[in-house]
């Protein structure tokens, strides 16, 4: 099976993984949706959509659970958005308007090619890093390919012509850029860290991971718990790239009807809130595999010690297989994901948002001051103690 | 296979780059500037530059060209005097492409450079440290130069666009 696909023309293998990708982060990020509604539900004490079924399901023991889950209003939701008759205004750009929500979805969906998500072992008992396309300079490819979201936020209000879409897109395109640089000096101490003297200089976000994996007490420790600042800023900054509750100035229902995507409707707005969902799984992903240790279960357990162990519970040699040491690194790694997430939902409905020159001042005063100072910090300390 | 791409990235560059000039709507010159930066970044990453590649896109495709879209927005894009392309600009713009080239060519063939752009031959692995060690080394000058520069040029902002008095206020 693997032979095969090594097999196939280079070409013919983009293509494919283009569209597992595709496959498996569109209807999660769907599904990310219905999560949030539900979320939403528990934390204000209500039950949430848990009314939708098909009528043939209806006899059938268990669909109960799924109705009450609300699994049935994600499939109502996503065919109505098919279905859904979709006016174009008279007053807008088409060009750009069609445009937008595609180039909120390129990105999104482009980032999750070089985000690793798992690993298997090698032979020599090493562990195999599972990605899409593993690049050296990983995390800069993330950033670089992710920042190209902007434009769907500036295309989407400029095309509306319209006052709220404007504002919105006016507000966004600040924003993120206000922010992209707090996040950026915050990932710095980590490769900073993990670029050890002497190790071939490297970006990948799998050698974090590795470096999180390693025997002893400080190998072992994740970088959350060695640099809470930089864990902190990247989160905050995430929630504002990313455009979540506090930060959700482009979108803003409260005082801009609805943001960038007023003008919008049917598929084409549905398009935009995936491409959302997909931003923060690739940013919880990321968060995970920076601060949280990546497929590791446990700190101080790595993912290898774990399959040892379960191998010698069990006395089975199965957990060394690499599919299932694979999937028990996937798993891992998507409940970081999840409980990531969680949070993010967590937030929306907990905080109130942040008026607009709060965000601004947030973002240069306050937030970016102090990426520079734990940057100043760690640089000083990791040269004193790599030395 | 490698010529096909490469004339095509250049031919799709160039031809973005021109429509960077000749745009009527502002919107479009900052997207045609957008895809000409696209097609740049595709012609590092043919020549294995993948870290100017992606450090092109990341700081003028994800923010500069964002910046200028802002700043389009606030102005309006219907807004000031339509430009003109004149004989004596055309003239000029010849002139200096002419000089770029000659130079580019001068520094190429002859060799003036001591150690050239680290990139040619260069493994992935290793290009990122390669360019932290010449920057900290044969380009420190050039880089810190490059750096003070900036800094008047920021400097120079914050004193041009500081309103004296309210009734001198111009958009």
């Amino acid at each position: 099976m693997a032979d095969f696909f090594f097999g196939l023309p280079v070409l013919l293998q983009a293509v494919l993984k283009g569209i597992a990708v595709i496959i498996v982060i569109f209807p999660v990020a769907a599904a990310c949706s219905m999560a949030e509604r539900k979320v939403c539900a528990w934390i204000q004490g209500r039950p949430g959509p848990n009314r939708t079924i098909f009528p043939l399901f209806r006899g059938i023991p268990g669909m109960g659970v799924l109705q009450r889950l609300g699994v049935f209003q994600l499939v109502a939701d996503g065919l109505k958005f098919l279905f859904k008759e979709e006016p174009t205004p008279g007053h807008v750009n088409k060009l750009y308007y069609t445009l937008a929500p595609v180039i909120a979805m390129v990105p999104a969906f482009t980032t999750v090619t070089v985000v690793p998500f798992g690993a298997y072992l090698g032979s020599a008992g090493s562990v195999v890093p599972l990605s899409l396309a593993n690049l050296d300079i990983g995390i800069l490819a993330v950033f670089a390919v992710a920042s190209l979201g902007i434009y769907s936020l500036i295309l989407a209000g400029w095309a509306s012509n319209s006052k709220y879409p404007f504002l919105g897109s006016v507000r966004a395109s600040a924003q993120l850029i206000s922010y992209e640089l707090s996040m950026t000096l915050a990932v710095l101490p980590v490769f900073l860290w993990v670029n050890e003297p002497g190790s071939t200089g490297s970006l990948s976000l799998a050698r974090v991971v590795e470096f999180q994996s390693r025997a002893g007490f400080w190998g072992g420790t994740w970088f959350l718990f060695t640099m809470p600042v930089s864990a902190f800023i990247f989160a905050v900054a995430l929630f504002a790239e990313t455009n979540r509750q506090p930060f959700d100035m482009a979108e803003s229902e409260a005082d801009l009807v609805g943001g960038f995507h007023t003008e919008y409707g049917a598929y084409k707005w549905a398009l935009f809130f995936v491409a959302e969902y997909a931003n923060m799984i690739v940013g919880a992903g990321v968060f995970a595999l920076l601060f949280l240790g990546g497929w590791n279960l446990l700190p101080w357990v790595p993912l290898a010690s774990l399959l040892g162990w379960l191998h010698h519970a069990t006395g089975s040699a199965l957990w060394l297989h690499p599919l299932v040491a694979g999937i028990v690194s996937i798993a891992i790694f998507i409940a970081k994901i999840l409980a990531t997430l969680f949070v993010f939902m967590w937030v929306r409905w907990t905080l109130p948002r942040f008026r607009y020159d709060q965000v601004m001042r947030i973002g240069w005063q306050k937030l970016l001051p102090l990426s520079i100072a734990n940057l100043i910090v760690y640089t000083v300390a990791i040269a004193l103690m790599q030395r | 296979m490698e010529q096909i791409a490469f004339a095509s990235i250049a031919a799709f560059t160039l031809a973005c780059a021109l429509g960077v000039v000749l745009a009527k709507n502002t919107v479009n010159g900052a997207m045609c500037l957008l895809l000409c930066l696209a097609g740049v970044a595709g012609l590092f990453i043919q020549l294995h530059a993948y870290l100017l590649a992606f450090l092109l896109v990341l700081v003028y495709a994800g923010a500069v060209v964002a910046l200028f879209l802002f700043i389009i927005m606030l102005l309006g894009a219907h807004g000031g005097q339509p430009w003109r392309f004149r004989a004596f600009q055309a003239f000029a713009g010849v002139v200096a492409a002419a000089l770029l080239i000659t130079g580019l060519d001068m520094i190429s063939l002859r060799g003036k450079t001591d150690a050239g752009p680290p990139v040619a031959g260069a493994g992935v692995g290793s290009s990122l440290k390669l360019y932290a060690d010449q920057l900290f080394t044969t380009y420190l000058l050039p880089v810190e130069v490059m750096g003070f520069l900036l800094l008047v040029a920021m400097l120079g902002v914050i004193v041009l666009s500081r309103r004296p008095t309210e009734g001198e206020a111009t958009e």
